[in-house]
């Protein structure tokens, strides 16, 4: 497939933030250059919720419109979601380790997000499984809105769990206010993986509306 | 209203003469629950670690894992012949049809428990009896959440290539908001404090319980056919 003006777009958008992120933004003071992984991972984590939000709504709006474009919608905003949850869930312990002294703690935050790329790779291996493209959409969209129902219960269980039974090691920093020049990189950091998240979910559904195109027979094989 | 609980009674009496005259998937998940005791109490250093503070642990998990086989079992019996195609065919809402297969695996998953549970205080010599009532307690609302996300993803992993391998990965994220509440407010339960420094986990279970079962129970029309 030939990259879009969009994709070109975005990943130079990439390339200037890493850029201004390596060279040109101070070093912090307290943890030193490791702090420089926010760049990725803060960001990364705001798409991948948003990425699973778009999941949601949707699963729900498929479930009333019955529109396969909306079902397509939601097969990519997972994937690219569970991508940018992995770079998450990677980028984390490597800031953790020095920082932290672990690669892993049971921080409430944490384990949610650990949860949330549970649910969506099951969301994506079940896809995987069902061969009927009607069912596949409907049952996709039933834990679409599930697994959007299941966050704020795992979330309040795992945060329930911390505060209950506290440990010395999360020497978690309360939000410092950030200088000027960090936050216009976390900025443009935010800005560049949106266009990211946009760029690689046009790409993927494209994909998916070829792929769809391509068997025609199945389409009302079920309905 | 009064005709879909009808209804729903109607399918769980089905479901659970069914098992009662095969016995077979009850007979094995207690098995399965007694062997997994048994199990567990050798991945510990018994002498480091007190049986009181395995036990909660053990309890939920095994309560976990014993579920799941029963529902598998909720709509894998309509498997064989298409049976689910006259379920659906036949005049009963389609809630009902959900509501009836939840009720009968309730009474599956409780049955376990009625065993499984008095067997893990056997074996890790544990005072049940002193908490016997509010561990009952949190055993039904626990059962009930569970029950109600398991139904949901049996109906939907019978259908899938993987059938059972897909169930556990579907189901086990949601039953984290039942299993840490529960491990928790038993713990507590056991270490000898009062039912109230326990009352946190359990409106956090009521929450569950009453989002998921309303939830499931109008997502199941959606997973058939229109």
């Amino acid at each position: 497939m030939k990259p879009t003006p969009l994709t070109i777009a975005a990943l130079a958008a990439v390339v200037v933030t890493y850029i201004r992120a390596i060279f040109f933004t101070p070093i912090e003071a307290v943890q030193g250059p490791v702090q420089k992984i926010f760049y990725i991972h803060a960001p990364a984590a705001w798409v991948a919720f948003m990425a699973f939000g778009l999941v949601a709504l949707a699963s729900a709006l498929y479930l009333w419109l019955r529109e396969d474009r909306l079902d397509r919608i939601a097969e990519s905003s997972a994937e690219v979601g569970v991508v940018f949850t992995t770079v998450v869930l990677t980028t984390g312990p490597l800031w953790g380790k020095p920082v932290w002294g672990a690669y892993w703690t049971w921080d409430a935050r944490l384990t949610l997000t650990l949860f949330l790329w549970f649910i969506y790779v099951a969301y994506l291996v079940m896809r995987g499984a069902l061969d009927d493209r009607a069912m596949r959409a409907r049952y996709s969209a039933v834990l679409g809105i599930l697994g959007a129902l299941l966050i704020p219960f795992i979330h309040l269980s795992v945060y329930l769990f911390r505060t209950l039974h506290p440990r010395p090691i999360v020497m978690k920093p309360s939000a410092p206010s950030l200088p000027s020049e960090m936050l216009t990189t976390l900025l443009l950091a935010f800005g560049a993986f949106t266009l990211l998240y946009i760029a690689l979910l046009r790409a993927r559904y494209r994909y998916a509306v070829t792929r769809d195109g391509a068997n025609p027979a199945e389409e009302h094989r079920a309905s | 209203m009064r005709s879909i609980l009808a209804d729903a009674w109607l399918i769980a009496r089905k479901d659970l003469a069914i098992e009662f005259r095969t016995r077979s998937a009850f007979l094995s998940a207690v098995v399965f629950a007694l062997l997994a005791i048994v199990i567990f109490f050798f991945a510990w250093d018994a002498t480091a670690v007190a049986a009181i503070d395995l036990a909660p642990g053990v309890l939920w998990v095994i309560f976990t894992f014993s579920g799941l086989l029963g529902m598998h079992r909720s709509f894998g019996v309509e498997q064989p012949d298409r049976a689910i195609d006259g379920l659906i065919a036949s005049p009963i809402e389609r809630e009902s049809i959900f509501l009836g297969k939840a009720i009968a695996s309730l009474a599956f998953v409780l049955a376990i428990q009625i065993i499984a549970i008095p067997a893990v205080g056997l074996f890790y010599n544990l005072p049940l009896a002193r908490v016997a009532v509010p561990l009952s307690l949190i055993t039904f609302l626990a059962a009930i959440g569970l029950v109600a996300v398991g139904t949901l993803f049996s109906a939907m992993a019978v259908n899938t290539r993987l059938a059972e391998l897909l169930l556990p990965m579907l189901a086990l994220p949601f039953f984290v908001p039942i299993v840490i509440p529960a491990a928790q407010a038993t713990a507590k339960l056991m270490s000898g404090r009062p039912v109230g420094d326990a009352f946190a986990w359990l409106k956090l279970l009521v929450a569950f319980d009453i989002v998921f079962v309303v939830a499931c129970t109008l997502a199941y029309p959606f997973t058939l056919e229109e």
